[in-house]
């Protein structure tokens, strides 16, 4: 006995038997189903509701399917036995092919391996009984609400922890990025949400070469909405090396991040992206901290040249490509952003001179060795002059005292 | 000798008020274009940073340190030009050779030899003039520091007018000379200079002729008995006698003369620390 109230039972095949006298067992309607689970207090066993909201139902995308195309061994009324729960099986009996891509999904992988709390059709879609298109505002996979809807396993330290998922607040990190900004203070369906970056039935982790976030994919995933950022890095050096393979190589999140993308003009943004070109380019990051454009910028100020300013941002080219900012047909060019005057006597400068490499910077070098010498020599002259005065001056004074 | 003396003023102008106004002009501008070029040049320290967003930001830092070395460019063009107006418009060779002019002599050389053998107790100390050689050394040092600190600074500061004259690797030695004599500038100043003139032990804590301008007879003739041996000579010790500093003036010496002390302590404790 699975129903508690067993009055309810009663009342209802009653209640069929008069309203419904000539139904046939194999066409039940949906008002036969709601002759009992529309009573408000109809409850399982387990204290369940089983209460289903015919309004809101008949309004769902599913409202036009009787209720039998889900509830398919509910084959009496009422019931003999207790009905199968839904599962993911009987969504796939009409939507097969999207839950073959789910099973392959790190969410559907996860559910075979036992995670019984990984996202099924329902944790995203919402009860089947009041699923919606996602093209309806009132779903949960409605782009503006889709983040939220990610969020309530992704925003949880916890849950990541338990299935060793590397970022743990993506829900909080997204939602002050540029694009969360964008989603949830601006309404912009433009704006970049979960889903466009990792995909939706077909998500992958992105050690997974076959992931939309994979570090080889990520250009072609953020240029999905970006393409010309993508055009100018697909040609530039980096983006050659990522075309070759090249997993060193900087992808869009290196600078960017991948959840808590900023606004690039602001300066700690600024500042942040040259320690991060630093990571590969530890000679150049050395040798610019030692020119006043690397002092400044060390300091936390912004208004000198940064390696973007001279060498591009994502279109990055070898000072040996004629298309260059930092070609030597391009220099003068390339300096007169910021120095107006700048001649090509002035492109002299050297932007990352190394004062220990005499070959390629004598007169630095020469100047070094002569600026160091010029210290030490003098205080060591004037550090024992120092010493030998002041012992010499307390001697004497002794003595003087010692006479008094 | 006795009777050269006179028996009320028992005081002597040493430095004029000209000269103790350049070196007001030039200790403060000195200090303000330390405080804001040693973060730059260590800004790799928590300090530096510190420093720097305290005054205001980059904008500011640079903006002052601009502006304390137009100052202290007026002292050292102000200083040349009464030095040469004094030799060839007044007609005085004196200001460039001889025992009142800053230009080292080859006694010069002698001083600083039997300083050392008196600092090894063979011999006695040597009678130094109206300039001894490490006040001599300090101001050639603080002389060509200021011509090589501010050619590199201004160059730097006009980098477009002077890069259509010089190649623009100038620019990279230029930076490198200017922090580098910098640095030797204010270690020299707040060890060296301090405890030439102030903190050795017979001057201890502080030489305040700088601020009062006069000397005590005593003084001079211990410390510069040369100097004074001429002056009876020649009967020149009235025309610089003068009262005794009043108590005002000292203690105003001693207000300037610790801060500054205190500041220069604090910036040559920064730098070490950054090293």
């Amino acid at each position: 006995m699975w129903i508690r109230k067993r009055v309810a039972l009663v009342l209802a095949s009653i209640t069929l038997t008069l309203v419904r006298p000539a139904a046939a067992e194999d066409e039940i309607t949906n008002e036969a189903c709601l002759a009992c689970h529309a009573l408000e207090d109809l409850v399982g066993s387990d204290g369940r509701s089983l209460v289903v909201d015919a309004g809101a139902f008949s309004a769902s995308t599913h409202g036009t399917l009787p209720c039998t195309t889900c509830h398919a061994d509910a084959t009496t009324v009422p019931h003999e036995e207790k009905p199968a729960r839904i599962g993911i099986a009987t969504c796939a009996t009409c939507h097969s092919e999207v839950v073959a891509t789910y099973e392959k999904s790190v969410h559907g992988e996860a559910r075979t391996n036992g995670a019984t709390d990984a996202a099924t059709c329902a944790s995203c879609h919402g009860s089947t009984h009041t699923v919606r298109q996602h093209s309806d505002m009132g779903s949960p996979v409605y782009p503006l609400n889709l983040p939220r809807t990610c969020g309530a396993c992704h925003g949880d330290p916890e849950l990541a922890k338990r299935h060793g998922i590397p970022v743990v607040n993506a829900y909080q990190l997204y939602l002050d990025s540029i694009h969360g900004r964008a989603l949830t203070h601006s309404g912009l369906l433009v704006a970049a949400n979960c889903s466009s970056c990792h995909g939706f039935h077909d998500i992958r982790p992105k050690k997974d070469a076959e992931s939309k976030v994979s570090r080889l994919s990520v250009p072609a995933t953020c240029g999905g909405c970006h393409a010309g950022v993508m055009e100018a890095y697909d040609n530039g050096v980096h983006g050659r090396a990522v075309k070759h393979g090249n997993l060193k190589a900087p992808v869009c999140i290196d600078c960017h991040t991948a959840h808590q993308i900023a606004r690039v003009d602001t300066d700690p943004w600024k500042l942040r992206i040259i320690a991060e070109c630093g990571t590969c380019h530890e000679e150049s990051l050395k040798t610019y901290r030692d020119t006043f454009h690397g002092q400044v910028t060390a300091l936390g100020f912004t208004p000198v040249a940064r390696c973007s300013n001279c060498h591009g941002s994502h279109r990055v080219l070898p000072a040996a490509d004629p298309e260059s900012s930092i070609a030597p047909a391009n220099l003068v060019a390339t300096c007169q952003k910021c120095h107006p005057q700048a001649g090509p006597k002035f492109v002299l400068f050297s932007p990352h001179a190394d004062h220990e490499n005499p070959e390629r910077n004598p007169g630095l070098y020469y100047a070094a060795r002569l600026m160091t010498l010029l210290i030490v020599a003098v205080f060591i002259f004037f550090g024992i002059h120092t010493v030998l005065w002041l012992l010499r001056s307390l001697i004497e004074q002794r003595r003087l005292n010692g006479r008094r | 000798m006795a009777s050269a003396v006179s028996s009320t003023a028992k005081y002597y102008v040493r430095i004029d008020l000209f000269h103790r106004l350049v070196h007001g002009f030039l200790m403060a501008s000195f200090l303000g274009l330390a405080a804001t070029g040693l973060p730059i040049k260590f800004n790799q320290a928590a300090w530096a940073t510190n420093l720097a967003h305290a005054l205001g930001g980059f904008g500011t830092v640079i903006f002052f340190h601009q502006t304390f070395a137009i100052i202290l460019s007026l002292c050292f063009l102000l200083h040349l030009g009464r030095i040469l107006h004094a030799a060839f418009v007044k007609g005085d060779p004196g200001v460039l050779w001889g025992p009142n002019s800053m230009v080292p002599q080859p006694k010069d050389l002698l001083d600083m030899f039997w300083h050392f053998a008196w600092f090894f107790g063979l011999g006695p100390k040597p009678r130094f003039d109206r300039f001894t050689y490490w006040e001599k050394f300090d101001y050639w040092a603080v002389f060509w520091g200021m011509a090589i600190i501010g050619t590199s600074g201004y160059v730097m500061w006009f980098s477009g007018f002077f890069g259509r004259f010089i190649p623009g690797w100038m620019f990279n030695i230029a930076l490198l000379i200017h922090s580098e004599e910098a640095l030797l500038a204010v270690w020299f100043i707040f060890t060296i200079h301090f405890f030439n003139s102030h903190i050795r032990p017979e001057k201890f804590p502080m030489d305040l002729v700088i601020f009062t301008g006069r000397v005590s007879e005593a003084e001079l003739h211990e410390e510069r008995p040369l100097e004074y041996e001429r002056l009876v000579a020649q009967d020149g010790l009235t025309a610089i006698a003068t009262e005794p500093p009043p108590l005002w003036l000292r203690n105003f010496g001693r207000l300037i003369g610790f801060t500054v002390i205190t500041i220069g302590f604090i910036l040559f404790g920064l730098t070490l620390w950054a090293l």
